[in-house]
């Protein structure tokens, strides 16, 4: 064997296995457990908190209100679609307070005038001339928005 | 739903195959007709959960509830960069012009200025990842840190990506996008933090019309796989193969 | 909040409809520079076995000269790509846990292949003669550098030198197609993104070889006539003039397949037509039809193709081979511009546009990516300093030595 060749080859052989090692060290453990990802990544993305609550939740405390957004229109509403995230509120006896919004324009995210929507699957109103200066809530009972207040 | 007849055997085979010869490069080699189906178990197991999706156009009112609740359940960054989710509003007039928008994804409401005299046709389509079962994102991941959950959910390793954006590119939804703090692809986990504990997505948690579902496709008896069997469903870009399983309702063909 | 400011700016500069992720352009400045980089290695490296596999003797005093171009290039090649990278302290995982289906996986190990087994080696086989006579003639420092590069191989008998040649020669034939490897690798990875149309073609990997081997060609021109300079000598004119043949030839082939590429996509007008055919009219006018096209293709051709049949005096075409490599030059790293940040600036729902600015600072800003232009550079001044071509003792020299 040519000399050149002496010297090259075992310094080749020494940089595979030199990588094999690395490779060996450097995979994280649960690598390739399932398929080529880290299999432990599932239960990290399963582990995180989670920051609305669910109906159910809400129904522990405030079965009253559930009970009246359940009886028209507003039925396939959740509680957290308009009140926002409340799992800690719920977690901690209700000492996080929930949101409460009270703006027309909130009010106005579903039910404003929108050739886009369908109006069979939504009540619509023109809020640019709908008693303006007044706030929604002021006559409509948002748990049962078919009541009207006064 | 066309891709489950994946043969059991001769992946095995070819698994196996791989190992044998030195490393799983050699399996794309061997089946290049294997490249696109990565890591996910075989959906055909009837007995397992397989997520799927489905989105109905006909009943959104574009309030942009899921986007604003999908930001807050997953500390999605609140500039209007970044979604997992969002609401896209058609409108295609008379003359056949589609104009297209998303501000802040839907986050803060839509305007409808035009007449419907004037209007073609006008809906809203709420967006999300489709969580294919032939990702292009899992398939072009060079480390591995993007895979398909064995219940079909596509994933992000957090802790294993590089960040080289790849799969951003890959995407042919748009769904990705880099965490501008993680500095690492993001993109709708399904909730996978809440499917996992029996709870529902946020965005389905939220939506006051139930425009979206979620439910298992290999439950042949369920919701969902009565709903597609019920109704003329779609899925985006059907011409690139990825086998998505985000299925829209009513989807026009202006929507891409 | 303040982060944020340079996608406000692109927000307000976005036409029509882009999905509200897309408005962040990914692939920036840095992953022009990337396939640019690695384009100019395989052409320089091409160059070189001109001479060697394909006996082109007139190209002889280029020969080293373009092997240690390649290497100094293929050393900084992957720089833009890690130090653009979100979390560049992970980039061995692309090395420990390579997902076998992504198509830039595999470039870890291309890369290495190439720099190791190709590169290194071919010049190491071709030095190691000269470097063992150096290492007795030179002092201090470079002494011991020699006698390290060396790697203790003393032995400079014929029949040893023989060897030198024979495997020397064997890594050459080798080296093309792992050349040809390597680039077309690199046009693979955005000729797959089967989600971009402007990207995916089967084409991708045969034109980015090609131009590839243009901007490599035209580089080995430029630094062949810039180190004759340096040198106060003038530069080898039979050589020029054939590295100018070969660089004509391959600029038709380039031209040809990118034109062919684009008259599939006119003809066949896909969904995809009416986007890309407004993005070329616009956004990338300057950029594509003004710079690549016409100064960094149309002029080049033409200059090269008069001089295939009249040749003018030695002074006006090394001035017009100096414009001509610089244009070149330029109009490749335009292409790979046209490619990685055209390709970003449509929508994927064809509905729209959203802009692209170079930011200056940053690990994907204009500093950086002037870092690795300069890095090469400097690497190939080192080598030549270290490794002169033109002080390599020839055969007869040695016979007589010994």
């Amino acid at each position: 064997m040519p000399p050149q060749l002496k010297r090259l080859l075992p310094a080749f052989i020494i940089f595979i296995l030199l990588f094999l090692v690395l490779k060996y060290y450097l995979t994280p453990e649960t690598f390739g457990e399932k398929g080529h990802y880290r299999y432990s990544s599932i239960a990290e993305v399963q582990n995180i908190d989670m920051k609305y609550a669910g109906m159910d939740k809400c129904n522990e405390c405030h079965d009253d209100k559930v009970e009246e957004l359940g009886m028209d229109v507003h039925a396939d509403l959740s509680c957290e679609a308009c009140h926002g995230p409340g799992l800690t509120h719920a977690e901690n006896d209700g000492d996080y307070e929930i949101l409460i919004p009270t703006e027309r324009e909130f009010c106005a995210l579903c039910h404003s005038k929108n050739i886009s929507r369908s109006t069979r699957i939504i009540t619509q109103i023109n809020i640019l001339e709908h008693n303006t200066g007044k706030k929604c809530i002021d006559c409509h009972n948002p748990h049962m928005p078919w009541e009207l207040k006064e | 739903m066309g891709t489950k007849g994946v043969k059991n055997s001769r992946r095995d085979f070819l698994k196996k195959t791989a190992i044998v010869g030195g490393g799983t490069i050699a399996a794309s080699l061997l089946n290049p007709f294997d490249a696109v189906l990565i890591a996910s178990e075989d959906p055909g197991d009837k007995s397992k959960v397989w997520w799927g999706y489905v989105i109905d156009i006909d009943k959104c009112i574009g309030c942009g509830r899921c986007a604003n609740a999908c930001k807050t359940e997953n500390d999605v960054p609140k500039e209007p960069f970044f979604f997992r989710t969002w609401v896209e509003h058609y409108t295609i007039n008379n003359d056949g012009d589609v104009h297209v928008e998303s501000p802040n994804g839907g986050i803060d409401g839509f305007e409808q200025t035009l007449d419907k005299d004037d209007v073609f046709k006008t809906f809203f389509v709420p967006k999300m990842c489709n969580h294919c079962h032939k990702s292009p994102c899992v398939q072009v991941c060079q480390v591995g840190a993007t895979y398909d959950t064995p219940d079909g959910v596509v994933l992000v390793d957090d802790k294993y990506c590089i960040g080289c954006r790849y799969c951003v590119q890959a995407c042919p939804y748009g769904c990705r996008y880099i965490h501008p703090e993680k500095k690492v692809a993001d993109k709708c986990t399904l909730c996978y933090h809440r499917i996992s504990k029996g709870k529902t997505t946020a965005c389905i948690e939220v939506c006051p019309t139930s425009a979206r579902m979620i439910g298992n496709l290999n439950d042949e008896k369920g919701p969902l796989v009565k709903f597609l069997k019920n109704h003329n469903c779609l899925v985006l870009k059907p011409h690139l193969n990825t086998a998505s399983k985000l299925f829209y309702n009513s989807l026009n063909a202006e929507v891409r | 909040m303040e982060e944020f400011n340079h996608l406000y700016e692109m927000l307000s500069q976005v036409q029509g409809y882009v999905y509200p992720n897309e408005v962040d352009l990914q692939w920036g400045l840095l992953i022009v520079q990337y396939p640019y980089l690695t384009g100019l290695v395989a052409g320089a490296f091409i160059t070189a076995s001109l001479e060697r596999v394909f006996n082109v003797k007139a190209l002889k005093v280029t020969y080293e000269l373009s092997l240690l171009t390649a290497l100094a290039f293929l050393l900084v090649a992957t720089m833009p790509l890690i130090s653009h990278l979100g979390h560049p302290e992970r980039f061995y995982e692309i090395m420990i846990t390579p997902q076998p289906q992504s198509a830039m996986a595999i470039f870890g190990f291309v890369y290495l292949w190439y720099l190791m087994v190709v590169l290194l080696l071919e010049i190491w086989f071709d030095y190691r003669r000269d470097m063992v006579l150096w290492a007795r003639e030179a002092k201090g420092l470079k002494k011991w550098l020699y006698k390290i590069l060396t790697l203790g191989v003393n032995d400079i008998s014929p029949k040893t030198v023989m060897w030198d040649n024979k495997i020397g020669y064997f890594i050459t034939v080798v080296g093309i197609p792992s050349a040809f490897l390597l680039h077309g690798y690199v046009g693979f990875i955005f000729g797959s993104v089967k989600a971009n149309p402007w990207w995916s073609s089967v084409l991708m990997p045969v034109i980015f070889l090609f131009s590839a081997m243009v901007s490599g060609i035209a580089l080995i021109m430029l630094v062949y006539m810039v180190v004759s300079y340096v040198r106060k000598k003038k530069p080898d004119m039979l050589a020029l003039d054939t590295i100018a043949k070969f660089l004509f030839y391959v600029i038709i082939l380039d031209f040809t397949l990118e034109g062919l590429d684009q008259i599939h996509r006119i003809y066949e007008a896909e969904e995809s037509f009416e986007i890309i055919s407004m993005l070329v009219s616009g956004k990338l006018y300057i950029t594509l039809i003004v710079i690549q096209v016409f100064l960094g293709t149309i002029i080049p051709l033409v200059i090269l193709g008069v001089f295939q049949f009249y040749k003018p005096k030695d002074s006006i075409r090394r001035v017009l081979y100096l414009i001509v490599s610089l244009l070149i030059l330029v109009g490749i790293f335009f292409m790979r511009w046209n490619v990685v940040i055209g390709g970003q600036l449509f929508s994927k729902s064809f509905y729209g546009f959203t802009g692209y600015k170079t930011l200056i600072v940053g690990s994907e800003g204009l500093l950086m990516a002037t870092v690795w232009v300069i890095v090469p550079f400097s690497i190939l001044a080192f080598l030549i300093w270290l490794l002169p071509p033109w002080k390599k003792h020839n055969s007869t020299e040695i016979s007589e030595a010994e």
